[in-house]
């Protein structure tokens, strides 16, 4: 993809989210998120993510957003506006996280670096040996699976818990 | 200084300050979902390298240099999937909220919680 | 509730599309070694489906064909996939989740090979499931409390 055309998602990108936080109207917030979603992942497939980006795009662009809509049938479209006393706390709480998260980038290493230390830590042996080791071209796929199986299955438990969370608070029976 | 850090810095600082400035909980909770994917964006910009291609391996034998990280890539899958899980567990609750107080703004939510606390037990609190 | 879509190209688009996306959804998941894909990715696109099934046809379409106690045996099936395989795995003489140590016929890196498909099926059972259980949940008529 062309860098132009990456700065143009950016710029989407960046507009979606404020369209999202801004909108007075819920409904107009979600569906705005539901952009801005999409056009994360169309970023991170530019960028070279196709595993990641195919996720986010089935499920931040359409579950995600479903969700949120049959949730805001059940509750309310209408927001309050902002207070002016949180107003003033947040704002000075963000530019201080704010300046102190810019300076710690300044101590990462070069972007797209290839001797940049998480490159050359346990990946190289990852991508190397995948092949000859599982059979599998999809380095992604065989990292998630087998070298780093535990995670996975620990992941598909907490997933399962969240399910068994919202069929328990959306139960049948009443309080 | 790192541009596209940045970039992922200042989705992540909109999505804290929605968290924090607005009262209305929906809309906190689309600030959650900004500051979300500004972190699985931050880890994906540490994954690229100059001139790799996708990180799958084909036929030739390339070295390890000409391919992208893919252990962020592995470990930010399994964050999508949590994370549209936990909103609907989140949704979930915000549904129970509002079906119980009737609001889903939290000075209101804590106004009118406090009170039925109060009114159950006169010493609490 | 949700009520059938009024216009009849949408629900006759639907019905055309959602058997298709399924069988993409299986594509993805059994050739997630070669091309990008997997258990999550075919378990969030096997969902959608489901989703769309409720959203363009009613909601008694994805009634009939979905229960939600089903829902929740098919995802904890999942998870079940999972740790069965590792524990097969012991069984072989291996540590768990050590696919080279299944009790199978194959070299080292096919038996592995074989472990992984056996998990991303669990995983996207698990991911399918829970996703349609949360969209029953939360799109549920307004007085079933």
């Amino acid at each position: 993809m062309s860098e132009a055309a990456v700065a143009g998602l950016l710029v989407l990108l960046v507009l979606l989210a404020l369209i999202a936080v801004r909108a007075a109207d819920l409904l107009l917030a979600v569906v705005a998120l539901g952009g801005y979603s999409f056009a994360m992942a169309l970023v991170w497939a530019a960028i070279g993510a196709v595993d990641v980006a195919f996720t986010e795009a089935v499920v931040g662009a359409g579950v995600t957003m479903v969700f949120m809509l049959a949730a805001l049938l059940r509750t309310s479209r209408r927001r309050s506006p902002v207070a002016v006393g949180i107003q003033q706390v947040a704002l000075p709480v963000v530019l201080v996280v704010g300046f102190l998260l810019v300076a710690l980038t300044t101590a990462l290493p070069p972007w797209a670096d290839p001797a940049a230390p998480a490159a050359v830590h346990v990946s190289p042996r990852y991508l190397e040996r995948a092949v000859a080791e599982t059979a599998t071209p999809n380095v992604v796929t065989a990292v998630l699976a087998d070298y780093r199986g535990y995670d996975t299955l620990i992941e598909t438990v907490v997933i399962l818990t969240a399910g068994l969370g919202c069929w328990l608070l959306l139960g049948r029976r009443t309080p | 200084m790192n541009l596209p850090y940045v970039v992922a810095v200042s989705l992540l600082l909109l999505g804290l300050y929605t968290m924090i400035a607005h009262a209305n909980l929906m809309k906190k909770l689309v600030g959650l979902t900004i500051f979300q994917t500004a972190i699985i964006l931050y880890f994906l910009l540490l994954s690229v390298k100059r001139g790799a291609t996708l990180p799958i391996v084909g036929g030739a034998a390339a070295g390890a240099d000409a391919f992208m990280n893919p252990l962020p890539h592995a470990l930010m899958l399994t964050a999508i999937v949590v994370m549209v899980a936990t909103t609907g567990v989140a949704l979930a609750i915000l549904i129970r909220l509002h079906a119980r107080y009737g609001s889903l703004e939290e000075p209101v939510l804590a106004e009118r919680a406090q009170t039925e606390a109060g009114a159950d037990r006169p010493d609490a609190l | 509730m949700i009520e059938r879509h009024e216009s009849v190209v949408v629900t006759t688009f639907v019905r055309g599309l959602v058997p298709l996306a399924q069988l993409f959804g299986l594509y993805v998941l059994v050739h997630g070694h070669e091309s990008p894909g997997g258990g999550f990715q075919a378990g969030v696109v096997l969902a959608a489906t489901f989703v769309l099934l409720a959203l363009a046809l009613g909601r008694e379409v994805l009634d009939r064909r979905v229960s939600e106690p089903a829902c929740l045996a098919l995802a904890c099936a999942g998870v079940l996939l999972y740790v069965l395989t590792g524990l097969v795995a012991i069984a072989g003489g291996g540590a768990f989740l050590d696919y080279a140590a299944l009790p199978v016929p194959l070299p080292a890196a096919r038996a592995r090979w074989l472990g992984i498909l056996l998990i991303e099926c669990g995983v996207a059972l698990t991911v399918a499931a829970t996703l349609v259980l949360i969209f029953c949940r939360l799109a549920a008529r307004e007085d079933a409390r």
